[in-house]
């Protein structure tokens, strides 16, 4: 799959993301990764052009219910639907929720293994394969 | 391939989404639906570490305050073992993102067994198609692969860096003979100076109007950038240059032929048993073709 690894907003610290970039890398996936502070316009931008099947977004600094749900409007506002949002990070429990409204699939917190993101990436293409809701633009509901 | 008709039209019409969907597919081995060999290229190589993302980065600037556009085929080594890939070019060239003049797209070479010659082209030729005015084929100048990758590029900038060690590097891999024009990035550090004499010193051994000029750049101040732009669009290839890019394509054509081979496998096998030998191996894969 190929796959952006994005930092959204002006959190400074891309350690987090780097480890997923390889761990996802080790995993057989192409990625790419934007360095830090991009805007979500831009990252809208670096997916379309990139023709990526899904973008992971970094925050570690608490402007993650600002920052990705713009990245997902304006995907959709560019009418890429079928591309798979995830996020990472510090994302607390109550923020959740809202989050996945707003089409986001996955998120993972500290502690989570490489492992288990790579399973996440497999049921989503289980699910793309039965033509079940995996992307940022298609149903919500589902989610990891 | 009607696909691929719909998706370069509505790519000709600006629509970013179209044109990247159709460069996968052709990267996928798809044919192009435009006229292969239409489209002109400048390559961009050098040794590992001597800033051709960031210098590229500033290019970019330079072209997009004229008001010209530019697409980026930046390639990116892959990793052997997983056979997964990070690709990290973009995050140097940070500014190109919120312009409408500017699309980068990262290939990585893992997917083509045979090289990335097979769909370079007709991705270039898609490109110029749809006006992108100027195309530039980043590679790292590590290896013998990634000359040939450049090789296919109409005109090719060698960057180096001020360490004397890196431009060995790139003597060694012989991509000085085919450069047009080579720049020392990092011309803010004070060794930058001596490394730019060394290369003309290098250079200059049987000069003639042909060898490729050696300007001093920073793509860290900016300095040079305009005067190197402006270099580049003033420079002609010499035949001997054009010959040596000639031969890297066709050692690249030939390596296709030989990696995408049917036989590959088996002969593979049979040489590891000891059961042939190279000569017979070669004269097997060379009938199969």
């Amino acid at each position: 799959m190929r796959i952006v690894v994005a930092k959204p907003g002006l959190d400074g610290h891309d350690r987090g993301a780097k480890v997923i970039a390889r761990a996802l890398r080790d995993g057989g996936h192409e990625v790419i990764y934007t360095g830090l502070r991009r805007t979500p316009e831009e990252i809208v931008r670096i997916v379309i052009d990139e023709d990526a099947a899904a973008v992971g977004l970094s925050s570690l600094s608490g402007a993650h219910s600002v920052l990705i749900p713009r990245v997902c409007d304006g995907l959709r506002d560019a009418e890429i639907n079928d591309v798979i949002v995830f996020a990472g990070g510090i994302i607390p429990e109550h923020d959740r929720q809202s989050l996945y409204d707003v089409g986001v699939r996955a998120i993972f917190g500290p502690g989570t293994t490489s492992t288990e993101i790579l399973e996440f990436l497999s049921t989503l293409d289980e699910r793309s394969e039965s033509g079940e809701p995996v992307g940022v633009g298609e149903e919500a509901g589902w989610h990891w | 391939m009607s696909d691929s008709i719909d998706l370069l039209q509505e790519a000709r019409d600006g629509n970013r989404r179209s044109l990247s969907k159709l460069l996968t597919l052709v990267e996928e081995g798809n044919p192009s639906p435009v006229e292969r060999g239409t489209g002109l290229s400048l390559g961009i190589t050098g040794p590992p570490g001597v800033g051709k993302s960031s210098l590229i980065g500033k290019m970019i600037d330079v072209w997009v305050d004229r008001g010209e556009s530019v697409a980026v085929l930046a390639v990116d080594p892959s990793s052997p073992r997983s056979g997964g890939a990070l690709l990290g070019d973009r995050m140097r060239m940070t500014n190109a993102d919120s312009s409408d003049l500017v699309f980068i797209i990262t290939l990585e070479t893992r997917k083509h067994p045979g090289g990335l010659m097979d769909c370079l082209t007709p991705m270039v030729d898609i490109l110029s198609e749809c006006s992108w005015e100027n195309i530039v084929i980043e590679t790292v100048g590590a290896g013998q692969s990634e000359i040939r990758v450049v090789a296919f590029a109409d005109r090719i900038l060698l960057v180096d860096g001020p360490d004397r060690g890196d431009i060995i590097q790139a003597e060694k891999a012989g991509i000085m003979e085919l450069a047009d024009l080579i720049v020392i990035n990092k011309s803010d550090l004070p060794e930058a100076e001596r490394a730019a004499k060394a290369v003309k010193s290098g250079l200059s051994v049987g000069e003639d109007e042909t060898t490729p000029d050696v300007l001093l750049v920073s793509a860290h101040s900016g300095e040079g950038i305009e005067e190197m732009v402006d270099a580049l669009a003033n420079t002609t290839t010499s035949p001997d240059r054009e010959r040596l890019r000639v031969r890297e394509r066709l050692i690249s054509a030939w390596d296709s032929t030989l990696l995408t081979s049917n036989e590959l496998e088996n002969t593979l096998q049979e040489l590891e048993k000891g059961s042939i030998t190279l000569q017979e191996a070669v004269d097997c894969i060379r009938k199969e073709g």
